[in-house]
């Protein structure tokens, strides 16, 4: 098309990084300005991380950075040089999935699925430093992520089963979670 | 009936808490959402929308933005043709962009497709745009007292959208058998679905001349005629794929702008087109729940039974139709379907103003009369001293009965429902014995499992199921439903499990796709499990039908003693003797040759006869009962909702886990509305919302959501798949009543609208600590000018359910 080489007027020079991402060793080449969340989403295609806002409102976008939650809708893609990312596409090891996202997927905790990658990851860093939190730690740890689905309570739910499990415990959720009261 | 084969008998599948076929995607990331398609050479669109709430457009010039490098296309209404569109037939008037004039903050008046989001919103600032303002309608008052300018030239008069008035039976002869009488007048702020997944759309124009379209909607086939028309293309040359939505609960049910605004550009440059919505502009696409204000006048006798009702609404339309013709209605045509009723006038007025549309959300129309019925009946109760949760009891709508216009019940374990909240709340010891500051109240609701009629009319299957088999002993469910996170892909592949004894992860999904995909009509009015269902039954059966025939030749076995289970076809009398079930595939394809089945599904005609009767009619209803515990703070007005419990018959659950899922997501939105929620603009300020993002827009957190205690009660409904009513919107319906009655018992005050916000509260108790009414709420109902009573005699008048006189009049001046 010959409208594409117009495209001259912003000459940005883009920058050119090695990421950590998945454990993985990524390079790639992105203009200076561009979030986390679009490097990753539009650079790297792991679309598994979402956005609701883009303001750091809603919570879909969480990512752990060294472990830690992260907004990556807040944070610029140039500031992750030599951070280790993990989405939610890191989660699982080969085909084994992560403890949260089978309780997750049990328990109907990812209704529409769109908040389910940020609180999925926001519970992991959670569990990795509170191994066995309360209820009210959990809500705490989750207060961030926005649901419109679930109501939060198969999340909250899920989380605890993951962490059971976790532990080492043969845990099976609750009956009234399943099938409601008698 | 296909749908309840089998009822109770022994299920593998139904009933059971299968993981979803889609969950592990979803918790992986693997799953593709509209915005996450990217194509080769695509690109980006951005709209300009407009700054006024109600201008004439003077001039627009973009030649500076089509200028500007790396623009590949601006559009502005001149370039589409002059057609407008709209979600129900009778209130089409919307443009894709903007022609002549601007009815809101937010209307879209240009679009510029470029190489990138940030080359397109740069170019959008190029787009000079000259606004010669008008008068702007900002509220039911404004409407009421403002003829000219008119927002729209179609609607009854002025800037009244649209009026009706029914009245079954006689509300006069029923107010003069009453020991009572009260007017009660309340207020239903709107809100808004607010799904965490902002509207997306890709559209592709392929050199054959053929369009397809990705995009998040729940209402794919709608779309696609209105593409069809507005682009004036064949629908066999457009492809709509309803890709699954993050979230929709009403909200992705209309056409949109954007959604034929992407497929006209794709059209332009023969690119790949795609545009993703900020939050701030899906908060002015909107369509969510109307604000309603309600006066409700009740007769009734001293054992709490209703002789008669004469309930008015008035809906705060905003700028287009959508479908709130339908909405109008559904403020007031369920009303007889929870208690009885024998004498009921609805009359209901919808305007148009200057504000973002209003349309469905979950519980269509329905949550606002429910919230007016139900905080009416607690203060009844409270008159005569009889308890709530017994009076409702007491004067529950029967089973298998119909109401005073016309909708026929089925099933219906309202009584059931009430023991239920009744017993797990330890309400006898805890209504009006709790300390001041803490409360318990109660609240019912019916709702319906789909309409009796599609929206545009015809009389086409409502739902359709096509089966594929072969060799390989796969099976493929190909159906037009759309996956919006309620798990109806899912149900699909549970159901079809079911009939063919195989598991629901051996069976494909395939849905949503125009061109795959056998009509299904969306993902709403709760429809989807009951009508995909039935389809997909009479689809799997006709399967069923053609594997038992082939496996009983070879086995030389009377076909009706094969049983299907476990994967295999064997003989019910000795199950030893059988074959797998790709054996029995193997020997149909052999028999038959290549296989395929189709299923389809039609509601019940209704009894009704009437002009208006084809809308609340369902083939199913389900109900709810709910009770709420607060604690309110009387300094500062602050209202806790520790815990909920609720019992919804569902008829039958075709997956437990989902069905507990849905009622706990009924309860926070309802939580969420009763609480917090609210659409507000600035009056003053060019009628702009008040905060239209996600962290100034309340919406309960994990610290807001209470405990919920769900029961499910399961009585299966004749026309329901395997007896399944709906779950998905009804439970919604009687939690901010609860929490309102509750509030009462608590600190004894009345807010009667929603939200129930701590200075509403406060304002309430300081009234009463002065000695005035300990009430805050509206005082007073507009009137307009109403068309004539269309008056329909009831059943149990001897009515045949056709109106006394026709009204000719009844939508003009």
């Amino acid at each position: 098309m010959k409208k594409a080489g117009k495209n001259g007027k912003r000459k940005l020079e883009k920058a050119h990084l090695r990421l950590r991402v998945n454990g993985e060793e990524v390079e790639v080449a992105f203009a200076p300005h561009k979030t986390l969340l679009e490097v990753l989403r539009e650079d790297l295609r792991l679309t598994g991380t979402k956005h609701g806002c883009e303001l750091g409102e809603c919570g879909c976008c969480a990512v752990l950075v060294d472990g830690r939650p992260v907004l990556s809708c807040l944070a610029l893609g140039v500031a992750m040089e030599g951070h280790e990312v993990t989405t939610v596409e890191g989660m699982a090891v080969g085909t084994e999935l992560h403890p949260l996202q089978q309780t997750f997927a049990e328990l109907g905790a990812a209704q529409c699925g769109y908040c389910t990658p940020g609180i999925l990851l926001t519970a992991k860093a959670l569990l990795e430093h509170i191994p066995r939190p309360s209820r009210d730690e959990i809500k705490e740890a989750l207060a961030g992520n926005l649901c419109r689905c679930t109501g939060y309570i198969k999340i909250l739910e899920a989380v605890e089963l993951a962490a059971a499990r976790m532990a080492g415990e043969k845990a099976e959720p609750a009956k009234e979670t399943i099938y409601g009261w008698e | 009936m296909a749908g309840n084969n089998g009822g109770k008998r022994s299920l593998r599948v139904v009933g059971k808490p299968f993981v979803k076929v889609d969950a592990k995607a979803k918790c992986i990331g693997e799953l593709k959402y509209a915005d996450d398609l990217f194509l080769p050479r695509m690109l980006h669109t951005k709209l300009l929308r407009s700054t006024v709430p109600h201008a004439r457009i003077v001039h627009i010039d973009v030649s500076k933005a089509k200028a500007y490098p790396g623009v590949h296309a601006v559009l502005t209404g001149a370039d589409l043709p002059p057609i407008t569109y709209g979600a129900l037939p009778v209130s089409e008037d919307e443009h894709p962009l903007a022609v002549g004039k601007v009815r809101m903050v937010g209307d879209p008046v240009a679009a510029v497709a470029a190489v990138d989001e940030d080359v397109a919103t740069e170019a959008l600032d190029l787009v000079a745009v000259e606004y010669e303002p008008l008068p702007v309608i900002t509220s039911i008052q404004d409407a009421y007292a403002t003829a000219e300018p008119r927002i729209h030239e179609y609607g009854e008069f002025g800037n009244i959208h649209r009026r009706q008035a029914y009245e079954f039976g006689s509300i006069e002869a029923g107010f003069a058998e009453a020991d009572y009488v009260r007017e009660d007048i309340t207020f239903y702020e709107g809100s808004t679905h607010l799904a965490l997944e902002q509207h997306a759309s890709l559209a592709q124009f392929s050199h054959d001349g053929k369009l397809t379209l990705w995009t998040s909607t729940q209402d794919m086939h709608y779309l696609h005629r209105h593409l069809a028309k507005v682009l004036e293309m064949p629908a066999s040359h457009i492809r709509v794929i309803a890709t699954p939505n993050g979230g929709g609960f009403g909200g992705k049910c209309d056409p949109f702008n954007h959604e034929i605004v992407v497929c006209k550009l794709a059209m332009v440059t023969g690119r790949p087109v795609k545009i993703c919505l900020t939050r701030e502009e899906v908060f002015y696409c909107h369509r969510g729940r109307h604000p309603v204000l309600m006066s409700t006048k009740t007769g009734y006798k001293k054992d709490g039974s209703i002789t008669a009702m004469h309930h008015r609404t008035i809906l705060d339309g905003g700028a287009y139709g959508g479908h709130g013709v339908a909405s109008t209605f559904y403020t007031g045509i369920l009303q007889p379907t929870t208690y009885k009723l024998p004498n009921y006038r609805f009359e209901a007025v919808r305007v148009f103003t200057n504000k973002a549309p209003c349309g469905p959300k979950r519980g269509h129309g329905t949550p606002q009369p429910r919230w007016a019925q139900e905080i009416q009946m607690d203060k009844i109760a409270d008159q005569l001293g009889l308890d709530p949760a017994e009076m409702r009891k007491q004067h529950a709508i029967a089973p298998n009965s119909i109401t005073a216009n016309w909708i026929r019940i089925g099933t219906l374990s309202l009584r059931q429902c009430i023991d239920k909240v009744v017993a797990g709340s330890g309400w006898k010891d805890k209504f009006r014995k709790l300390a001041y500051g803490k409360g318990i109240g109660i609240a019912c609701s019916a709702y319906m499992t789909g309409t009796q009629t599609p929206i545009y009319y015809n009389k086409l299957p409502h739902s359709g199921v096509q089966l594929k088999l072969d060799r390989s002993g796969g099976v493929c469910v190909f159906c037009g439903s759309a996956e919006i996170g309620q798990g109806s892909d899912s149900i699909l592949a549970y159901i079809v499990a079911e009939v063919l004894g195989i598991g629901p992860f051996d069976i494909r999904v395939v849905t949503g796709d125009t061109d795959l995909t056998p009509v299904d009509l969306g993902s709403y009015s709760s429809r989807v499990t009951l009508m995909t269902g039935n389809a997909a039954i009479e689809a799997a059966e006709r399967a069923r039908h053609m594997l038992r025939e082939a496996v009983a030749a070879k086995l030389e076995v009377p076909s009706e003693r094969l049983s299907f289970a476990d994967r295999r076809v064997f003989d019910s009398e000795n199950p030893e003797k059988g074959v797998s079930f790709v054996d029995a595939v193997c020997l149909a394809e052999e028999k038959y040759g290549t296989l395929g089945t189709t299923g389809s599904y039609k509601p019940p005609a209704a009894p009704g006869k009437y002009k208006g009767a084809t809308i609340g009619p369902s083939p199913a209803f389900s109900c709810t009962a709910a009770i709420a515990e607060v604690e309110v703070n009387p300094e500062t007005g602050i209202i806790v909702v520790p815990r909920i419990w609720i019992a919804h018959d569902i008829g039958q659950a075709i997956n437990p886990v989902l069905a507990v899922g849905q009622i706990e997501g009924c309860v926070y939105m309802g939580l969420g509305e009763a609480l917090m929620e609210e659409m507000a603009y600035r009056g003053n300020r060019n009628l702009v919302h008040k905060f239209p993002s996600f962290l100034e827009y309340k919406s309960p957190t994990t610290l807001e959501m209470c405990d919920v205690i769900t029961y499910l009660v399961e009585e299966p409904d004749a026309n329901g798949p395997f007896g399944a009513k709906e779950v998905g919107q009804g439970p919604q319906l009687p939690v901010p009543p609860a929490i309102a009655n509750a509030v009462y018992d608590a600190v004894g005050i009345r807010v009667d609208e929603v939200p129930i916000t701590p200075d509403k509260v406060l304002k309430a108790i300081r009234a009463k600590a002065k000695g005035q009414e300990g009430r805050y709420g509206p005082s007073a109902f507009p009137t307009c000018p109403m068309p004539p009573t269309m008056v329909v005699p009831t059943p149990w008048q001897g009515g045949d359910g056709k109106a006394l006189e026709r009204e000719p009049a009844l939508t003009k001046k």
